[in-house]
């Protein structure tokens, strides 16, 4: 039997009210944004009700904002899916710029281990309650977290290649 | 009775022959010696190393130049194939490896991230591994064919071939190792 | 000989002090990789043994760690299909495609039935090339060289059919926003029956090499297991998955592609261990061919090989230098400036290893303002170290090489 979003919609407000908020629906997957701090209580509702039953997570990953205010600098994406009735589902979350600090999820769903290692590796974002928060991609000596926009994507330390040949000035590179 | 055999011959150097007996000078026997019996260390990071076991496969068998074993193990190898991107993280583990080899030694940095890079100019890529260790022969492609990683092979031979047995302690090489930290 | 020296507060030197067995033996480290002939690709695992049995392993990754998602971030659309070739590079055109389809979904581009046809047989093709390298790699790990050696000369020839339709090997770029840059030659074809002629009897003996053979069975037998519900925590997707007893498969769940024109069996095994995942693989690929032949012989007549959509597709040369518009299509898209709205989209395929997603924020210029790959060999190289405690050295190598972890798509 088809889940309806209608139904998830109805079912989340029910359980969370105003913590989930925003709902729509984006190329055929349903969105919504939930309150940072509740993430764990509302991906677990997902998870263990009966009807909803969104019990595999596909994938977490994080994104930098830092045109919105303060406390919406950084966006974590998680997309869960029921395989029983094939239903896909988008939930964002927003935390702070200059603490940007979420509940972890790998007491959930263990598949969230590395991919919360790979957030915090490029955006700094950390997971309270992660057994093991290390960088995992990048090299362990690095201090910056290379996926935030202000963070520029060719080594500056590099020196055989010349920014002029590249179309690079100070002002676009 | 005409040469019926399609095996080519390796070409004698120059020298005296004689009833019994051929006078050369060391050096091209023993690079001779040295040319055709290539074994190499596939240091195979990404997709140049599939291309890298395509060129070991049948079709394209590097085994033919003398590069029958193949060996993961620095101390038997005579030549270190780089196949892939290097990154910053690898790079230590590179050089690592190059040290534990013995000498004589050459390097091939096959492919355009080997080389330089490749396409990869970012944070975490060396560009090119000739930042870490010496590199004799550089072959481009993102992946090069097969045909051309044996031509790779190929001119690292004739390197090979002509090197001087006293170019490993000439002052020259010490230069060139000391610009690396190698010791 | 390994600069593997762990800091003294490392928790297996606690361990190692902890643990005293009976016999006076004590426990010892032992580093895997990252340059080790067994481990393809390079990632390095820190074990600590028991005498033969792996008590437990550490696992690193991010040795070719190549910053894909920040590239993705300074390139237009056309240049991020290189950076997919290069994710899971023993079976690239599937990449491509996931891309094109990504763009496709967001920009509410129709492909023609044609092209959607011509797609399928490309990425059969190249999950046959995958599954081929995973098996016969499978087989030189437990010391079988001939198998890889056999069937390679075949992948040779898939090498060979991606060479008439684009140019390339290995790192194919193949594809365009609609379809495909020029319609497949008829030596294509050609290349792809013979292909399809050849191929099956190959494969059938390299299966009879393998699948009741004592010593290969003794080696992958009951090792490695993983249980349904294991699997799914750990986020598997693929063969992997498939192997442990779950139907999953996004070509049917979620069809792209006109993959709910061909009728094609999902094989399953029951326990999950390696042999499970080796003949899993194996009869994959029957069905990819299964599933090219039906495509071949459904194919819809003509030579439409693209969707008619100028804004996005590179026009003909012929066509530019005469024809205005043709011409402002064709700077606008070299430089560029093609119309994206803003927006969020995710789309998976089936990749050779399981489900392949991408996740695209656009914000309306000409490169994507962030753009994720839901890569799978990162998601299930989680389980590696669960699945190898307990067991021995030689068994962890051969499960690693079952899982096929791909070190371009665990890195990226």
């Amino acid at each position: 039997m088809a889940l309806d979003t209608l139904e998830i919609q109805n079912k989340l407000q029910e359980a969370f009210g105003q913590k989930v908020n925003h709902f729509r629906t984006e190329y055929g997957v349903f969105v919504l944004e939930a309150e940072a701090n509740s993430i764990v209580e509302i991906l677990q509702f997902m998870k263990e009700d009966k009807t909803l039953n969104f019990h595999f997570l596909t994938d977490l990953c994080g994104v930098h904002y830092p045109e919105n205010e303060n406390s919406e600098q950084f966006c974590v994406v998680y997309h869960l899916h029921n395989w029983f009735t094939n239903t896909r589902i988008r939930v964002k979350t927003f935390i702070s710029g200059t603490q940007p600090e979420l509940p972890s999820i790998t007491s959930l769903f263990e598949s969230a281990n590395w991919m919360e290692r790979e957030t915090y590796d490029f955006y700094g974002i950390i997971f309270t309650g992660h057994p093991n928060l290390v960088r995992i991609l990048n090299m362990d000596e690095m201090v910056s977290f290379p996926l935030r926009k202000e963070f520029p994507m060719e080594d500056s330390g590099r020196t055989d290649k010349d920014d002029r040949f590249f179309g690079r000035t100070i002002n676009n590179c | 009775m005409e040469n019926v055999s399609k095996t080519k011959m390796v070409e004698a150097p120059e020298g005296i022959a004689g009833e019994g007996f051929f006078a050369t000078r060391f050096d091209s026997v023993i690079g001779l010696a040295r040319a055709n019996s290539l074994w190499p260390l596939p240091f195979a990071t990404s997709c140049c190393g599939i291309e890298f076991m395509a060129t070991m496969a049948s079709h394209y068998d590097l085994a033919r130049f003398g590069s029958e074993r193949v060996s993961f193990s620095p101390r038997q190898a005579d030549m270190l194939l780089v196949m892939g991107t290097i990154s910053k993280k690898m790079a230590p583990i590179l050089r690592q490896v190059y040290e534990q080899m013995s000498e004589p030694r050459w390097v091939i940095a096959v492919g355009a991230c080997a080389s330089s890079g490749g396409i990869f100019d970012t944070y975490s890529v060396l560009q090119g591994i000739d930042k870490v260790i010496p590199v004799d022969v550089y072959v481009p492609g993102c992946p090069p064919r097969p045909e051309q990683i044996v031509d790779g092979v190929m001119h690292l031979q004739e390197l090979v071939k002509n090197e001087s047995s006293r170019r490993r302690n000439s002052d020259e090489y010490k230069e060139l190792l000391a610009s690396y930290n190698i010791e | 000989m390994s600069n593997i020296v762990l800091p003294a507060e490392h928790r297996y030197n606690k361990i190692i002090q902890e643990r005293q067995n009976e016999d006076g033996s004590e426990l010892a480290i032992l580093n895997l990789g990252p340059t080790h002939p067994a481990t393809h690709g390079i990632f390095q695992n820190i074990l600590l043994m028991d005498g033969e049995r792996i008590v437990e392993a550490e696992p690193t990754i991010g040795y070719i760690h190549r910053a894909f998602e920040k590239i993705a971030e300074n390139r237009p659309f056309y240049q991020i299909t290189p950076l997919t070739d290069r994710m899971n590079y023993c079976s690239s055109p599937i990449n491509n495609m996931a891309w094109w389809m990504t763009l496709e979904k967001l920009l509410n581009i129709e492909v023609p039935k044609r092209a959607q046809y011509l797609r399928v047989i490309v990425m059969e093709l190249a999950r046959i090339s995958d599954h081929i390298i995973c098996n016969s790699i499978l087989g030189v790990d437990t010391g079988a060289y001939t198998g890889f050696l056999y069937v390679f000369q075949y992948r040779e020839k898939i090498y060979e059919i991606y060479e008439e339709i684009c140019g390339a090997r290995l790192t194919t770029n193949m594809g365009r926003i609609g379809g495909f840059e020029r319609d497949w030659s008829p030596k294509a074809f050609e290349k792809l029956d013979a292909f399809l002629e050849e191929f099956p009897a190959v494969w059938q003996e390299f299966e009879n090499l393998f699948t009741r053979n004592r010593i290969f069975i003794d080696r992958t037998v009951n090792v490695g297991a993983i249980t349904a519900e294991k699997a799914m925590a750990y986020g598997f997707t693929g063969p992997n998955l498939r192997a442990a007893g779950v139907d999953y498969d996004v070509r049917v769940a979620q069809p792209y592609s006109s993959y709910e024109d061909f009728e094609f069996d999902v094989p399953v095994g029951k326990s999950g261990d390696t042999y499970d995942r080796f003949c899993v693989r194996n009869a994959e690929v029957w069905e990819s061919l299964k599933i090219i032949r039906q495509a071949l012989e459904k194919m819809p007549a003509g030579s439409e090989f693209t969707a008619d959509v100028p804004a996005y597709h590179l026009p003909p040369k012929e066509d530019v230098y005469q024809d205005m518009e043709a011409l402002i299509y064709h700077f606008k898209i070299v430089m560029g400036e093609v119309p994206v709205p803003v927006a969020e989209v995710y789309h998976p395929v089936e990749g050779g290893n399981g489900e392949l997603g991408f996740y695209l924020i656009t914000d309306g210029s000409r490169t994507p303002y962030r753009l994720h790959f839901r890569r799978p060999c990162f998601i299930y190289y989680q389980a590696y170290p669960e699945m190898i405690k307990g067991s021995m050295l030689s068994d962890a190598i051969v499960i690693l090489s079952s899982l096929n972890v791909i070190a371009g798509e665990l890195d990226a």
